[in-house]
């Protein structure tokens, strides 16, 4: 196991009350493995991906309770929630790096690509200045960048959407991380572009075999790089499994339904249809009772879904989901 | 086809000065060549989905057509009338039969005004209610045809969901009762399971309305739910044209192969082969001669950079600009 998160919840104090964006949240990253976590706006999966990182802003945001248990490149393990920052700072762009959806919102105008990404080979590797510079640009050039040497000296609003991505997916590697957290790295990319960063990221997987924690919207995305998928709703996980089982026989009527209505490429004569989840996801201010996705789900009882929290039930195949209904309404999910 | 085309766009053509820089008073004045030379028809009762990526000049192309930006070249020809050139007065007939539906639909509906005055602004400034009971059943009826309730009207619009919004960005485009609506990125940024919604609701408009629809978007996937014909555009120029199907079943432009084939697909069991595309996008200040593609063709031949290819139909109403028939199978 390289991280288990056990039990994490997360709140925002705001001006319209408490929101609940993560409630009792578990899960594990295995060593080498690509997790996706899958989820609508308000699911609580940045926020998830952000306590990880310690990044959860402070005020408004509080980390009320739970374990993030990391497993270092020594051997020890560490509990990122209560560990002291200087620890903090020491796993942070070194074991654990991330990549964000907005890259040339998240690099520094003034400086350079290349001292951008040298910056953390010295902060976490010692590295003079030099050799750190020299290991940048060999890094832009593994990842098919053309003339290195002239884009480490280029500033970010030099370059694209596209090249800035791959620019921060460098800096994430430089220390060559246990774990890359990507947070809709490729949400804000034309489809030719975004292509490219996913094949950038499989192959930097293969060539260090690190885990990926990919955090999306895209279930087309996810069939294409996951091993193993995580669907969040309404702050809780509700459904968890292999990316091949989850995609042919999903067991919570929110995945089924979230599957349904992705509009997919038909290139051959399949019947075009989409069809949607009725209702909207719901307000982190206001999670519905019981189970929260009853008030749009067409399986829905009253007296029992609206009423009780259905619990995670592990299926015995690899495979988990949140639904009081689930031997009901075996097959008929989709 | 003898019905003439209710919009019919010919050879339209929007550049944008590029402004100089300080030391250089006397070099000549550059352009972005936004939109290059585009024809384009939208037949009554028809959905026609424009789709590129960024750069491409779509927004630009839909902009162009309801005068918001002028055009600086070719003709507009609305219901047979040429707009081009008429005077924001002279236009104004013509803006009630053509309306937008925008991207986002929190930033074009105004936070203060009650969702109820939005939809009825429209009804107020073409004179299309004389009362103000009139107006309120019209507004409820538009609501209606939304699928949101009537007490709707007197909430503001951020008491609203992103879905909730955008169907009322639709309603409002609806009052006027027009006959062709331009909605660019209308369903990109709202969620999944609401994405749906929103196209079965254009679709379901479509059908029950009969009016026409240009819907810009850069997912080609949605656009195939939702349109008749497909457009594709790049650097500002239209590479490919055909019924949505064919199109995405036997692409016969290699950029439009290369698009589709980026397309992550729903299903783990499945990956397309990825046709990768070498190099960015070129400056729309400065595109290359010839084919505007041919900078990263896996294709690309010498006679690529001399003549601007043009589009030739390959089969019945499939058209292709390129000169290579040899490529990719039909």
């Amino acid at each position: 196991m390289l991280l288990s998160i056990n039990d994490l919840s997360v709140r925002f104090a705001t001006a319209a009350g408490t929101a609940d964006a993560v409630a009792s949240l578990s899960f594990a990253i295995e060593e080498g493995e690509t997790l996706a976590i899958v989820g609508e706006s308000g699911s609580g999966k940045s926020v998830s991906a952000l306590a990880i990182m310690g990044l959860v802003p402070n005020p408004p945001g509080r980390v009320t309770s739970g374990q993030i248990v990391f497993r270092r490149r020594n051997g020890s393990t560490e509990d990122l929630l209560r560990a002291s920052s200087a620890r903090l700072r020491d796993i942070r762009g070194n074991e654990i790096a991330m990549v964000f959806q907005e890259p040339l919102a998240a690099l520094s105008p003034v400086f350079t690509i290349g001292e951008q990404i040298a910056e953390s080979l010295r902060l976490h590797q010692r590295k003079s200045h030099a050799d750190a510079m020299r290991m940048a640009v060999r890094m832009l050039g593994s990842l098919g960048i053309s003339e290195p040497e002239m884009r480490a000296r280029s500033y970010p609003h030099q370059i694209s959407g596209g090249m800035a991505q791959r620019v921060m997916i460098a800096m994430a590697m430089a220390c060559r991380p246990r774990l890359l957290i990507a947070d809709e790295p490729t949400t804000a990319l034309d489809v030719t572009i975004q292509a490219e960063i996913l094949s950038l990221i499989r192959q930097m997987k293969e060539e260090t075999g690190m885990a990926v924690l990919f955090i999306t919207h895209n279930l087309g995305v996810v069939a294409q790089i996951a091993d193993r998928v995580a669907v969040m709703y309404a702050g809780r996980l509700v459904e968890e499994g292999p990316t091949k089982q989850i995609f042919s026989s999903p067991r919570m009527p929110y995945t089924s339904g979230l599957l349904a209505s992705v509009p997919r490429l038909v290139t051959d004569d399949s019947p075009l249809v989409l069809s949607a989840i009725p209702g909207e996801p719901p307000s982190p201010l206001a999670h519905p009772r019981g189970c929260a996705f009853h008030p749009r789900c067409r399986y829905a009882v009253k007296g029992l879904c609206d009423t009780t929290p259905p619990p995670l039930r592990d299926l015995g195949n690899g495979q988990a989901a949140r639904c009081l209904r689930i031997d009901e309404i075996v097959g008929g999910a989709t | 086809m003898s019905e003439p085309a209710l919009l019919a766009v010919e050879g339209l053509t929007t550049w944008f000065p590029v402004r100089h820089r300080g030391w250089r008073l006397r070099a000549p004045q550059r352009h972005v060549h936004a939109v290059d030379g585009v024809d384009l028809t939208v037949q009554r009762g028809e959905i026609v989905g424009l789709v590129g990526e960024s750069g491409s000049g779509k927004t630009t192309l839909g902009r162009s057509i309801v005068r918001a930006v002028e055009p600086t070249g070719g003709r507009i020809l609305f219901d047979g009338n040429d707009i081009t050139h008429l005077s924001s007065r002279a236009l104004r007939p013509f803006r009630k039969r053509i309306q937008l539906v925008f991207q986002d639909p929190t930033s074009s509906l105004n936070p203060r005004l009650r969702v109820g005055d939005a939809i009825g602004e429209p009804l107020i400034i073409h004179q299309l209610a004389d009362t103000e009971d009139a107006r309120r059943r019209r507004v409820e009826e538009l609501l209606a045809m939304v699928g949101l309730p009537g007490e709707a009207m007197r909430r503001y619009p951020h008491e609203f969901s992103g879905g909730q919004r955008q169907r009322i960005g639709i309603a409002r485009a609806l009052a006027t009762g027009p006959e062709l609506l331009i909605a660019d990125e209308p369903v990109s940024a709202l969620d999944v399971s609401i994405q749906a919604q929103v196209v079965n609701l254009l679709l379901d408009i479509r059908k029950r309305l009969g009016l026409s629809m240009l819907v810009i978007a850069h997912d080609v996937a949605v656009v195939e739910h939702l349109a008749d014909r497909i457009v594709v555009m790049y650097l500002g120029r239209i590479m490919e044209m055909a019924p949505s199907r064919a199109l995405c079943r036997a692409p016969r432009h290699p950029y439009t192969a290369a698009l589709l084939s980026a397309v992550p697909v729903p299903d783990p069991l499945l990956r397309r082969a990825h046709i990768p595309l070498p190099g960015e996008i070129p400056s729309p200040v400065d595109p290359p001669s010839g084919c505007p593609f041919r900078t990263r063709c896996p294709f690309v031949l010498p006679a690529c950079a001399e003549a601007r290819p043009q589009l030739r139909e390959v089969s019945p109403g499939h058209w292709s600009a390129c000169i290579r028939d040899d490529v990719l199978p039909s």
